[in-house]
């Protein structure tokens, strides 16, 4: 007799903890900012990440400002693991007086599980206004097929 | 994934003070403020918006901040959202005189930077003690 679904009890606890951990990431952080003060509420995951796709490609957004390109680096690992890299430099003279210092500054990094597999060759990012977009094209199990039906 | 934690670490509306003629979420930009015996000066993080986008204004000893940002990301729907985007919008009373003449701002790598000079008579003096 052959079983009408095949249960993978491990590939749903994978997927499970997989779940938990991002859910960690965005409640506690996995590195965050080394916090010059400790008032600043940057405890969760640095950088926010939206993502999003369409048929050929993913995107994924994050608001980076006063980081530049230079102290920027991203990476695709396997098919689906985003990082992105960096520091925010300080900013400001040392001999001055402060009134208000609420823009943390430090290193970061979040590693992101991407929902489709990309292409690691064929990723583009663009940093305008301190807005980074990353361009990732589908792989090609991920693309929709087309499926042409054939006439008898 | 969902949508409902959206958005974090961007908080909205924190210092409006009066309401906008706008609908729409406004978030209150993070700012360092520092000041030296010349001027005050002003950083905010304002990403994704355009440098004719601004709307800086001060007026009454108050210094409001706007910077208009244009809506971007997916057509539909996203497939993981963190953050929510909209305009920024800040507003500081400044205690010195400031020589509102010579006001300047510049727009890098998504960070505001306002320069708020000290009229001359609201800057420091050191006064010599003179022996008799």
């Amino acid at each position: 007799m052959t079983p009408l679904m095949r249960w993978e009890p491990f590939q749903e606890l994978q997927r499970e903890m997989r779940r938990l951990q991002r859910e960690m990431d965005r409640i506690f952080g996995r590195w965050g900012f080394e916090l010059p003060t400790a008032a600043l509420p940057f405890a969760a995951a640095y950088p926010p990440v939206n993502v999003w796709e369409d048929e050929e490609f993913v995107y994924a957004e994050a608001e980076l400002p006063g980081v530049s390109m230079d102290n920027l680096e991203i990476t695709v690992t396997g098919t689906n693991q985003l990082t992105i890299k960096g520091e925010r430099k300080p900013t400001g003279p040392e001999k001055a007086e402060w009134h208000r210092r609420e823009r943390a500054f430090g290193a970061f990094e979040r590693i992101l599980e991407l929902p489709v597999p990309v292409d690691p060759a064929k990723v583009e990012a663009r940093l305008e206004n301190g807005v980074l977009t990353i361009k990732m094209a589908k792989g090609a199990e991920a693309r929709p097929r087309k499926i042409v039906v054939k006439a008898e | 994934m969902k949508s409902s934690n959206a958005p974090t670490r961007k908080e909205s509306n924190e210092l409006m003070t009066t309401e906008a003629t706008r609908g729409g979420t406004y978030y209150t930009p993070r700012t360092d403020i520092y000041e030296t015996e010349e001027e005050i000066v002003f950083s905010c993080d304002m990403p994704g918006v355009k440098p004719q986008d601004f709307d800086i204004r001060f007026e009454k000893g108050q210094l409001t901040l706007h910077g208009k940002v244009a809506p971007r990301g997916p057509s539909a729907a996203y497939l993981q959202q963190e953050y929510g985007i909209g305009d920024f919008y800040r507003s500081f009373t400044v205690q010195p005189e400031i020589d509102v003449e010579k006001i300047t701002a510049e727009y890098r790598n998504g960070v505001l930077t306002v320069h708020l000079p000290k009229q001359e008579r609201a800057k420091p003096r050191k006064i010599t003690v003179q022996a008799g």
